[in-house]
Formats: C-alpha cells, structure tokens, sequence
C-alpha cells in the first residue's frame, strides 16, 4: 500500500515577475514501513518534496495523496487536522519549546493535537522517551541538554500521536558526525519497529548508508532513485 | 486548556525583563489612576461638603422664577404662607429629610454713621440653620453666632468699615412694596467668605429681617434643606419635583422650583472637572496598557515565528496557538495590574497615615483622606485586563495565520 503517491507533480514559487521551478514533474511511491532519504545539493528541492508530503504546501501541478487523500483539496485548518492525525515531523533546529521540559516537549503533541487522558499521555511519554534513551533527561529543559539529545527528544516528539509518517528536512545537521549516525540509526529502528515510515532530507552522503530508498534530486528533477537491501 | 495557560504563563519567563517591565509599566498606570482618583476624590469630598454644610443645604426650593432673577433678591418672589404650609406637609413626610431651614435673602444699604455700602444678607432661624448647615458656625473668624438684634458681617466689610465686635451698624432695606426701612444691629461676629452664591452675604435673624423688611406674615426666600445621606440628593430631588409640581399657583403654573447643591454651585463644574481628569488619567492608563501589551506581544510573535510554524505544522488547531497569546496578554495584564493595586493601596495607606494637610482658604486645611471603593479597584483591574486583552488580539491573530511553511523558513 503506498502511502504516498505523486503523480507529475511540479512547484513553482514566483518571486516577484520571476518564476522558479522547485519540483518539476516528479512522480513516485513510498510505502509503509519505508526508511526513505532524499539527497541532493542544496536548491535540487528536498525541502520542497518534504514540505508538500507533510502538507505544508500545495503542489502547483500534478497529483498528490498522502494517505488516499489529496490534499489540494484541503483548507487551512483541514491541513492542520491532517497533520496532526497522520504525519510527525522532526526539525533541523529540533524546534522544541524552550519553556517545556523534555517530558512536556514530548508531551506536547497528545495535549494540543489529540487530547489523550492524562493517564495513557504519561505511559505512552514514558515509553517513547525510554525508547530514545531520554528517560533520565525528562525533567531537564530544553536549554539543559545536548544537541543529539535534543534531537532524541524531537524523535520521541515526532512519533507521540502514532503518525503514518514521520518527515525530517535534514535531522543531522546541526549534529557532530557521531550523533547524527546515532540518531539515524535510532530512527532507523524505530522505523521497523513500530511500522512508520520515515522520510528524510540530506546531503551528507556519510549518513545514508541506513536508508532503504534514496531518491536523488537534482535542480528540482528526480534524477535517480536507489533501493538498498535492508 | 490548562496546558495552554501553563505554556502562556511559561512563556512569561522567557524574556523576564521584558515581562517585568511590562508589568511594571501596567503597575504604574494604575498607581497613577488609583492614586489620582483617590486623593482627588478626597478633595472634591472636601469641597462639596464644604459647601453643602456651612453655606448651601444639599437641597434648596424657592419660589418658581427665583433663581435666575436671584442677583436682585427680589422680595416679591418669596414663597407665601399658604405655599410654605403646603410645602412643609409635603417635606415632612419625606423620611430622607433630615431637617430644613427657611431663609429671607435681601439687599441693603449699611451704613456706621461715617460711611455706607451696599450688601447683601441672609435672614436665618439660627437654631434650624445649624441643623441644616452644620460648618456655618466655623466660618466666623472672630465673635459669636447670631441672636436677635445683632448681624454677622463678611470680613471685607468689617475691614472697609473698620468695625470691631460689638460696634453699632444700621441696615436700610426697601421691602416689596417699594418702602424704605432702617434698623440697628449689633456686630455680633464676622464670617469667612466662601466660594459660591451666598458665599459673601451677611446674616442676620430671620424675625428681624421679618421686621425690618415689614412682612406681616411668614413670606421665604430660599429653603435649604439637609438630607440623612448625602447619596440621596438625586433621590430626593425626584420626590420633590413629582409632589411639589403638583402644587399650581391660578394660572395653572408651577409654584416651587427645586434645585441641588450641584444646580447651585460652581464648584460642581470643578468637582466634575475633577473626574474628567481622573477619567483623563484613565485613557492615559488604557494607552499605556495598549500600546506595552501590544508592543511586547508583537515582538514576541517575531520572535517565536519559527516555534509557531514548528507547533502549527504538528497539527497545532490556529484557536490554541491563538489563546496561547492570549493568555500570555492576559498574564501581563493581570500581573500588572495585580501589583499595580497592591501598591496602590500601600501608598493610599501611607498618605493616609501621614495625615498630610493642603491650606485651602483662611481657616480651611484640607486633611488628604484618599479612599478608594472596591468597586473602584474592580473597576481599574477590569479596564486593564480588558484592554490587554484587546492589545494581544492583532499579534494573537496574526500568530495563528501564520503559514508553517513560511513560519519555518524564518531564522
């Protein structure tokens, strides 16, 4: 089942009189389960195919369903309620709130997006941060703790409300080389173990060793797309 | 909800100067608000029961027409016997009178038997005038109160004649039908003029004016009368006006008319001056509260534009990433307007106790006595806390429209 189809989906932003084409006619499928990267230099339109598959953004053309749904037809707070049910996102600046704790950071999602009983938010908090070794971090703020821990937190965060895929526009980095393979493969893991679909965005070649599908871009083009054994 | 409350509160901490100082700022406004009103308050009480307690009555009737020829005392627009008769039933089954006073107001010439001026008199009964303006004995500066046979004279007069206590004066007045009469009186006592209508009159018993004026039976120029509760000129004013307009001369027109102490007096344009300035004051409270909240909440939103687009894009409902904002405004307004009124009261306390004194007039020291109602207080949080409310609305907004997309791209 593929949980992400396009079909000749193309972007073009406009700047002022000038038009600049960030995806041009691009077509795939990732399934569930996946462990996908997206590479290329900066420009080739990562954040662009990420953005449209987490529903930030519209495709100027083409088809796109997320989930079976297209969301060109969603409104604004249609997109925000898709999101929050379906997908969870890890940022490159981690993006948690300074003014939470680790445990509240994590907490976050299932308070404002899903409304979970107190009781089964703190088990399934727990579990998560036990999951990315950030348990004995849980009271600790934000500004307390490291930036691979950071970025643990930001994966536990991704994957509170149980989301179908899980989209990172370059999660390494802000990271030295030796935690961002730690997060990777932490994702990696968690990718296969709890059945959510990962894609990503990079262009530090040294960390995609761990994927399943690389989708390579190039000036908004799909030029090349390599499947790894697992 | 609560969670949202606990991040807005949260976010308070952030910048904590910033918040402090905000808050502070709020604080201040309502100090000068509080304070403002309180001891201007204090004044203005002051005043009107200056005015209301040794010259005025809370309450005067009069005969209809009176009051705008009142500059030429005229005699012969003074209530009748059998109007007073009516009118007196009528006051006296009003429980809120507490007591009233009937007055003879005429002009005259004086003279010392070296030199003559013209002025103007007040005929009192001293025992019920007393009663109903209880500070008229304190505006003498020098002498006794009034008995029959004697007169109390404003002070410039005594010093242009240069009489003393117990110097002989005459008074010639014309009475209603045009004669002239003339008495002697004895100068019991010289008053303080005050501020107001009858403030520089002088005063003499009401059965000597009766007599010098030849009046044959009771005829009355002025009633002033004095309530149990201040709080009740309005009230009362109302009673009077329904039940003394029922009472109609021949022609089928008004007999009384009626007036407060604030138709009367100038002083009610600056008592009411007074509170323009302290609702002046207000506004200044309410810009000041306006333009922090919303100064701090805006470069709050600038500052957390990537926070909101990383919440938003999590699915974060625009409502919640609204009252988030809103509640923060509302934390500053609360706060500020929390120590706002801790201080102000300590510093109402202060004054308080200071027993701090303004010279007003020759005998008259206003002790400052600020006060300031609950409802007062309520009524300044409220404002403020409304008004934050209203400042953190455009940044609220403006935060929960936010575009992820664009939201994340800001550094």
């Amino acid at each position: 089942m593929s949980l992400i189809f396009c079909d000749g989906i193309s972007k073009i932003y406009k700047m002022g009189e000038v038009e600049i084409k960030a995806l041009n006619n691009i077509s795939l499928e990732i399934s569930q389960s996946q462990f996908v990267s997206f590479i290329g230099p900066s420009g080739s339109g990562k954040t662009t195919m990420l953005n449209l598959f987490g529903v930030l953004d519209k495709p100027t053309s083409g088809t796109l369903k997320v989930i079976d749904t297209d969301i060109t037809k969603l409104d604004y707070i249609e997109r925000a309620k898709f999101r929050g049910e379906h997908l969870g996102f890890i940022f490159q600046n981690f993006n948690l709130i300074p003014v939470l704790t680790v445990y509240e950071n994590v907490e976050y999602p299932l308070v404002m997006v899903k409304s979970l009983p107190q009781k089964e938010r703190k088990e399934k908090v727990l579990s998560l941060l036990d999951a990315v070794g950030m348990l004995d971090q849980k009271d600790k703020l934000i500004n307390q703790i490291s930036g691979g821990q950071k970025q643990r937190a930001a994966i536990a965060r991704a994957l509170t409300t149980d989301p179908k895929i899980v989209l990172a526009d370059e999660p390494t980095a802000n990271l030295d080389h030796e935690s961002a393979f730690k997060v990777m493969s932490l994702m990696k893991k968690l990718s296969h173990e709890v059945g959510t679909t990962f894609i990503f965005s990079t262009h530090d070649p040294k960390i995609v060793k761990e994927v399943d599908i690389i989708y390579t871009l190039e000036d908004g083009t799909l030029i090349k797309r390599e499947e790894r054994s697992k | 909800m609560n969670n949202i409350i606990k991040i807005a509160f949260r976010n308070l901490y952030r910048q904590k100067r910033r918040s402090l100082l905000t808050m502070g700022i709020v604080a201040f406004g309502v100090l000068a608000v509080l304070l403002f009103s309180a001891t201007a308050g204090s004044f203005k009480n002051f005043m009107i029961s200056e005015i209301t307690d040794s010259m005025l009555g809370h309450i005067q009737i009069h005969a209809k027409g009176y009051i705008s020829s009142m500059d030429n005392l005229p005699l012969d627009k003074a209530l009748q016997a059998k109007q007073i008769k009516q009118m007196e039933k009528i006051l006296d089954e009003i429980p809120e009178i507490e007591n009233y006073s009937y007055r003879i107001l005429l002009g005259g010439m004086l003279s010392n038997y070296l030199e003559s001026t013209s002025a103007k008199f007040s005929a009192i009964i001293p025992a019920k005038e007393t009663k109903v303006v209880p500070l008229l004995e304190n505006r003498l500066i020098e002498g006794t109160f009034l008995k029959k046979g004697e007169i109390l004279l404003p002070e410039l007069i005594t010093k242009g004649f240069d009489s003393k206590i117990g110097d002989d004066i005459v008074l010639v007045a014309t009475n209603a039908d045009g004669s002239v009469n003339g008495q002697n009186f004895k100068i019991a006592g010289i008053m303080e003029s005050v501020m107001g209508p009858t403030g520089k009159y002088g005063y003499i018993h009401f059965d000597d004016a009766q007599a010098l004026l030849r009046m044959n039976e009771l005829q009355v120029s002025e009633v002033a009368i004095r309530l149990k509760d201040f709080g009740d000129v309005k009230k009362v004013n109302g009673i009077l006006n329904e039940k003394l307009g029922e009472i109609k001369n021949p022609k089928g027109n008004d007999v009384f008319e009626i007036h407060t102490w604030e138709n009367l007096s100038p002083f009610y344009n600056i008592a009411q001056m007074i509170d323009m300035m302290a609702l002046f004051i207000q506004i200044i409270l309410i810009g000041i509260v306006l333009v922090s909240i919303m100064n701090v909440m805006i470069m709050a939103v600038y500052e957390r534009t990537k926070e909101i687009g990383s919440i938003s894009a999590m699915g974060t409902p625009p409502s919640k990433i609204r009252w988030m904002f809103i509640f923060e405004g509302f934390f500053l307004g609360v706060f500020g307007s929390v120590i706002g009124l801790v201080v102000s009261i300590v510093a109402i306390f202060i004054v308080n106790i200071s027993h701090l004194t303004v010279a007003f007039g020759r005998n008259s020291i206003i002790l400052l006595q600020p006060e300031v109602s609950i409802s007062q207080i309520g009524l300044t949080a409220l404002i403020v806390i409304i008004v934050s409310i209203i400042a953190v609305m455009e940044p609220a907004f403006k935060a929960s429209k936010l575009e992820p997309i664009e939201a994340l791209r800001q550094n």
